[in-house]
């Protein structure tokens, strides 16, 4: 028997998570049926802008959000596993404990990077521009903010072990204000002051500003930086709590 | 006396379930030597999991300490987690994996290489009966199937230490037979240390050398099965008279037997004694030659409930009856 260490652990726990994903890669998109009837019924009532289909705009939103759907429901498959008793089995495993964490967060990427696809090839023949560097760096970037995300949301789920409704509750009282704040479907930059100041504290805003600007192919140095720090912001955070509760976990 | 295994110090553990303190194991002393197989017997929240969690390091004691394999529960952690395998009361492979993947990951987080944990999967697969099964998403296993596979699990790195939670429940008479037949084998071929906690007081009888009562999260009693039915509790040899007079002569008579308890009601004795089943010939024809005629004897071997009922005045499982009878035609 070799020795393990914390990369190999998280390739162990990387992979068992991505698994069932493989062999079923069709629940990858089970998870996208929201943001493609968002697609399919918001875009149409989009006005049209001048040079270029309003798509431009709005698919990096609708890129974020299907990330954020998917990372924030994922802490229910370990709520599920913690009832069941798996989670107890792989907690008495020699695996490191941030391992379990981070091995989970970064299978998170993958699904996000299908959904991303799959989303920029359906708006392709509708008009949407594609810039392959800047959908690769957008894509970069969101994988960072995945990680995080994902982190939280198993955090969240460790919390609500044994009270299976304050995950829900959570989940989606969080959901739709980190949504809307983040100008996914509308704007905020002609709302009130205060949805403004709200709106500049939340992390996806910065990602999706970052994301239009990419997905245009354009690389303006500031708003990247602001994404890039604030989604390495949120993966910090997201693990640092993740491998707290992780460690208490039982 | 071999090394030790788990040594534990006055160890305890409380849950507070809104500011209600629950004393789940209020100061344990255990020694388990390498190699034993011990049963943990006692009825439902008498803290045998609570026990079991403690010594696999998922929850921390509350007081007291734990050694396991020479590793301290609360500060060594992860050695106590490479020596040691689990099965839990829960299932362990998880709902949306299929069954040969988890093995392959269970493996793998013992350290084990691919190809190892591979072959080891494919050898516990066709050892426990599963390989029809395997392949399919755990979610669709009978509970029997997923019992099996949480066993295969607990085994795939041949841990020197085991702990099974009450492994067979969910498994018909035969799977059960066939895991207690695994679990022998295991401790035969490998000398591996078991500690199982059970509800069939068959089964802790049939396997384990060593039997741990625990009632309220302490230690009633803790000796073989052998020692602990002679010593709290003989068999009961009940025999029917015509009247409570002919009763009442053979109450007498009996009274020349060694260490027995014997008691009268109405037309019927009983007699509590050790050894029933050789008693019974010698004093049907002493009662016989008194001229006392006996109209029905039965023999009831002692079980671990009578030891428990003995001990704590409670019956083990209510409701159900584990006590087997055999007649003997008068
Ligand atoms: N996480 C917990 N929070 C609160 N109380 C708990 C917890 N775990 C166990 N208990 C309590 O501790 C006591 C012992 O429980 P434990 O699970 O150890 O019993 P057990 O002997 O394994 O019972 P069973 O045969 O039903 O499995 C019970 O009263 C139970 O309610
Ligand atoms: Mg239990």
């Amino acid at each position: 028997m070799s020795g393990t260490t914390m990369i190999t652990d998280t390739v162990t726990v990387f992979s068992r998570e991505l698994r069932p994903v493989l062999r079923d890669p069709f629940s990858v998109v089970f998870s996208m049926i929201q943001p493609l009837v968002f697609l399919g019924l918001f875009a149409p009532l989009l006005p049209e802008v001048e040079g270029g289909s309003a798509l431009q705009w709005f698919v990096p939103g609708i890129v974020v959000m299907s990330c954020l759907f998917s990372t924030s429901f994922t802490g229910s498959n370990l709520l599920f596993e913690i009832q069941t008793g798996a989670h107890e089995r792989m907690l008495v495993t020699p695996l490191r404990r941030p391992a379990l964490i981070v091995g989970r967060a970064l299978k998170e990427i993958v699904p996000m990077i299908v959904q991303t696809a799959i989303i920029v090839l359906v708006c392709v023949p509708f008009g949407f521009d594609l810039h392959v560097l800047g959908v690769l760096a957008g894509v970069a970037i969101l994988a960072v903010m995945a990680v995080g995300l994902g982190a939280l949301s198993y955090t969240l789920a460790l919390a609500s072990k044994n009270t299976e409704w304050m995950f829900w509750t959570v989940q989606q009282t969080v959901l739709f204000p980190l949504l809307l704040l983040a100008g996914i479907l509308l704007p905020v930059d002609d709302g009130p002051g205060w949805l403004r100041a709200l709106s500049s504290a939340n992390p996806l805003a910065y990602v999706v500003d970052a994301e239009r600007a990419l997905f245009n192919g354009e690389f303006p140095a500031s708003t990247v930086l602001s994404a890039v720090v604030a989604s390495v912001a949120v993966a910090a955070l997201g693990l640092a709590v993740g491998t707290r509760a992780m460690r208490r976990s039982s | 006396m071999n090394a030790t295994m788990i040594q534990t110090s006055d160890l305890t553990r409380h849950f507070t379930v809104k500011k209600d303190v629950v004393e789940a194991v209020r100061g344990l002393d255990l020694h388990v030597a390498e190699g034993e197989l011990v049963a943990l017997l006692g009825p439902n929240g008498a803290g045998k999991s609570t026990t079991l969690r403690m010594l696999t390091t998922l929850i921390p004691p509350t007081s007291g300490t734990a050694t396991v394999a020479g590793y301290d529960v609360v500060d060594r952690q992860r050695d106590v987690r490479r020596v040691i395998g689990y099965i839990g009361q829960g299932n362990g492979a998880a709902h949306s994996q299929r069954g040969r993947d988890e093995l392959v990951s269970q493996g793998r987080a013992y350290g084990m290489s691919v190809r190892d944990a591979k072959a080891r999967a494919d050898e516990l697969v066709a050892s426990l009966d599963l390989a029809a099964v395997a392949e399919r998403p755990v979610s669709s296993l009978s509970g029997g199937q997923r019992r099996r596979l949480d066993i295969a699990m607990g085994l795939i790195h041949a841990p020197r230490l085991l702990f099974l939670d009450e492994p067979s429940t969910g498994l018909d008479p035969q799977n059960r037979a066939n895991l207690q037949e695994h679990i022998l084998k295991l401790r035969a071929e490998h000398g591996t240390t078991i500690v199982l906690t059970t509800h069939y007081l068959d089964e802790a009888d049939a396997m384990a050398e060593r039997v741990i009562v625990i009632d309220h999260g302490t230690v009633i009693a803790d000796d073989t099965p052998a020692r602990l039915k002679a010593e709290h509790s003989g068999d009961l040899i009940t025999l029917g008279f015509g009247s409570a007079a002919d009763a009442g002569r053979a109450v007498t008579r009996l009274g020349a037997l060694a260490d027995a308890a014997v008691s009268a009601d109405g037309a019927v004795v009983e007699v509590r004694v050790a050894g029933g089943p050789r008693l019974v010939p010698g004093v049907l024809r002493d009662l016989d030659a008194a001229g006392i005629a006996v109209e029905s004897t039965a023999v009831n071997r002692p079980t671990l409930d009578d030891v428990f009922l003995n001990l704590t005045g409670r019956s083990l499982r209510e409701g159900v009856v584990t006590t087997s009878t055999e007649e003997v035609a008068a």
